[in-house]
């Protein structure tokens, strides 16, 4: 193109056109624009074409494996008989409504928890206090008349939540501890703090499941073994707080150092300075860091497999491998565990942009 | 705020960990007061430990688990399974985790001797082959030159085929794939001439071709792969347990007793079935277990051809033939000691 093209006065990239005259210069614009439009609207129509034809028109609905065998099109009844495997694991038939009651109620404390008005002390109270150990409650069981389900039968969905939730919720506060005691002015503290932070963040996640798995009961006396869920959930813990830990310490080093010497001049104390003034301020500004952090460990939860825990992509695999569907349905499969993983990666970067507003720190 | 949160971790950690038995009780023990058997078994191997669609264990190696479980408790289903993958499948057992592993292991010299377990009898008798398409037109391992060989990882399926072609004089290229699914797609899509892995994986890989019948497995067995279940070391009534909860498997197919007609057969005249079944002597006593331990196992699981064929026979989509998995008086290799 020879001539400088002159924007409109588009300033926030997050709004979208509102009328139609600049949604049509958006699109077409320039001849340049159009043949973009036209080919990506092209592109997309083949694209969904193909998917609608693969997920509906060619699909089976009825029948077994040899119907999908001879079949172009998506295997429904593979995702029929594989579902309940596929989203609790070798949690006990029979009892499969508690891990989905503890799924819904936790989506569910989940969504409440989101509105920014419901946030104090009395809502995390709740959660340590009631919805947590509720949820332990139903997978576990063992009271109340329930079946006790060992650890080791808890699988696919909710194990992932479990992992990356409770994990990020438990690895939060350990960070941003680790990123003050970074920035502190006390050497040993400071030592301490770049010396875990660095060890944990200069081995692989899949080293530190390894050495909990692995090791970790070497060392301990005959006949005492610890629960192989809490190694690998603590061990998440420790690996995601070293990195919440930077991810905060650069939202610290972003607050002007005024902010805090001024909060020390009013005389108030360390703490004080920190949850009033610096963390507020420093935690706005790495949130969009911090949902990327917690959308990759959501997703990071597989490698437990390794540990011989099965979360949700690994329950998807191991159905895949079931000799009566082995090879015939391996897209679907993984089409399904993409869409799921999808939908709640979305809503979290969804929920990430809602914070931004809500705060207002975007493009500032 | 940090206190707050490790008084928190330690109230986990102490509502989690199980201290499962002091130091000096035996395995039996540990099992009996726990009231449940726990098993390592394969995180999904169809055929010998993989879910069904309800989530139940189903498999070859599971139906051992089950098998002592019965011989404990009379109860199969007083088991509880630990999926264990290569990498910690040992140390699941030295460390406690698990009392029995039972998945797809090979027994060898150096395992047993350094890593502080004992294996029971073998189970299966599995040695690594090849898969080539027929199209190909080969008939013999020896026939396959410069051909590209679709393997897993593992540094014993490699080692086995390069001393193969060493002996034989021939050359091959390795095409490693790290997922089964990889693996097989490459296989079928003519990425490599062959694909070679134990006999009873390759008869499901060859099970799920689009036409089984395009692809022949070769004679040749290139390695000896003993599948057998291991406990820790040093703890011989365990073991004996485990070793004769598998004889009573064989021994049970020997005799003809079958999951159906096990009632029937308690009162058969022969000594041995008697012994067997806990109508004569008090064999179950000397391995601290009820008398009727071999009719549970029977009962709760059937006999060695049925745990078989349920798993991985003729009639499933693996189709496995029994190879050498034959009694002795057959020409197999299966050979329980008499149960006196």
């Amino acid at each position: 193109m020879s001539d400088t093209q002159v924007l409109p006065a588009a300033i926030d990239p997050v709004a979208r056109p509102a009328r139609r005259s600049e949604w049509r210069a958006a699109y077409f614009g320039t001849p340049g624009n159009a043949l973009t439009t036209l080919v990506c609207g092209a592109v997309i129509l083949l694209i969904a074409k193909l998917a609608f034809g693969w997920l509906f028109l060619d699909a089976v609905f009825d029948g077994g494996a040899d119907a999908c065998k001879q079949s172009s099109g998506a295997c429904w009844p593979f995702l029929a008989d594989k579902l309940r495997y596929m989203l609790f694991g070798f949690y006990p038939f029979e009892e499969q409504w508690r891990p989905l009651v503890a799924l819904c109620l936790f989506l569910g404390a989940c969504c409440v928890s989101m509105v920014p008005r419901v946030w104090g002390r009395g809502l995390l109270l709740a959660w340590a206090l009631v919805i947590l150990p509720v949820l332990y409650v139903l997978m576990a069981g063992g009271i109340f008349g329930l079946t006790a389900v060992p650890t080791s039968k808890w699988g696919g969905l909710p194990l992932s939540f479990m992992l990356s939730f409770v994990g990020l919720a438990f690895a939060l506060p350990l960070g941003i501890g680790l990123a003050l005691a970074r920035a502190s002015h006390l050497p040993a503290i400071r030592v301490l703090g770049v010396g875990f932070i660095e060890l944990v963040r200069g081995v692989p996640l899949i080293s530190i499941l390894f050495m909990a798995a692995v090791m970790l009961p070497l060392f301990m006396p005959d006949g005492v073994t610890i629960d192989k869920l809490l190694r690998a959930q603590v061990a998440i813990i420790l690996f995601a707080a070293a990195y919440i830990a930077e991810i905060v310490r650069g939202g610290l080093q972003d607050v002007p150092t005024g902010q805090y010497e001024a909060g020390r001049a009013l005389g108030l104390h360390y703490w004080q300075v920190m949850f009033k003034i610096v963390l507020p301020q420093a935690l706005k500004k790495v949130i969009p860091a911090l949902v990327s952090l917690f959308i990759a460990f959501f997703q990071d939860t597989t490698l437990v497999t390794i540990i011989g825990l099965l979360d949700f992509l690994d329950t998807v695999r191991t159905a895949l491998r079931d000799p009566d569907w082995q090879g015939i349905a391996v897209l679907e499969g993984y089409v399904f565990a993409a869409a799921v993983y999808f939908v709640f990666s979305a809503l979290m970067g969804a929920y990430s942009r809602f914070l931004e507003r809500h705060f207002n720190t975007s493009y500032r | 705020m940090k206190r707050k949160f490790l008084a928190l971790c330690a109230a986990t950690a102490a509502l989690m960990v199980g201290a499962t038995a002091a130091q000096s009780a035996t395995t039996l023990e540990t099992v009996k007061a726990r009231g449940k058997l726990i098993c390592g078994v394969s995180l999904s191997t169809p055929g010998f430990a993989a879910a069904d669609d309800k989530g139940r264990m189903q498999g070859f190696d599971a139906d051992i688990c089950r098998s002592i479980a019965a011989a404990v408790f009379g109860d199969p289903d007083k088991v509880d399974f630990v999926l264990t993958n290569i990498n910690t499948r040992f140390q699941a057992l030295q460390s406690g985790e698990i009392d029995v592993l039972s998945r797809q292991t090979t027994a060898t010299f150096s395992r047993e001797a350094s890593l502080g377990i004992d294996f029971g009898p073998t189970v299966f008798y599995d040695g690594q082959g090849l898969l080539v398409p027929k199209s190909l037109g080969v008939a013999s391992a020896k026939e396959l030159t410069d051909a590209a060989i679709c393997t897993l990882p593992g540094t014993t399926t490699s080692q086995n085929l390069t001393d193969f072609f060493r002996t034989v004089g021939g050359k091959f290229e390795l095409v490693v794939f790290e997922s089964p699914d990889e693996n097989r797609a490459a296989f079928y899509s003519g990425r490599c001439e062959a694909i070679s892995s134990d006999r009873s994986d390759l008869a499901s890989i060859r099970a799920v071709a689009n036409n089984p019948d395009d692809y022949v497995l070769l004679p040749e067995t290139i390695s000896k792969e003993p599948l057998a279940p291991a406990v820790r070391q040093n703890d011989s009534n365990w073991r004996d347990i485990v070793s004769w909860s598998v004889y009573m498997l064989m021994a049970a197919e020997e005799k003809g007793i079958i999951q159906a007609n096990v009632d029937e057969m308690a009162k058969s005249e022969d000594p041995e079935i008697q012994r067997m079944l806990g109508g004569a002597d008090e064999l179950g006593k000397m391995l601290g277990l009820d008398n009727k331990w071999g009719y549970n196992i029977v009962k709760g699981v059937g006999n060695y051809a049925e745990v078989f064929d349920r798993n991985l026979g003729e009639k499933t989509k693996l189709g496995m033939t029994r190879g050498p998995n034959t009694q002795w008086n057959a020409g197999g290799l299966l050979y329980a000691p008499p149960v006196r």
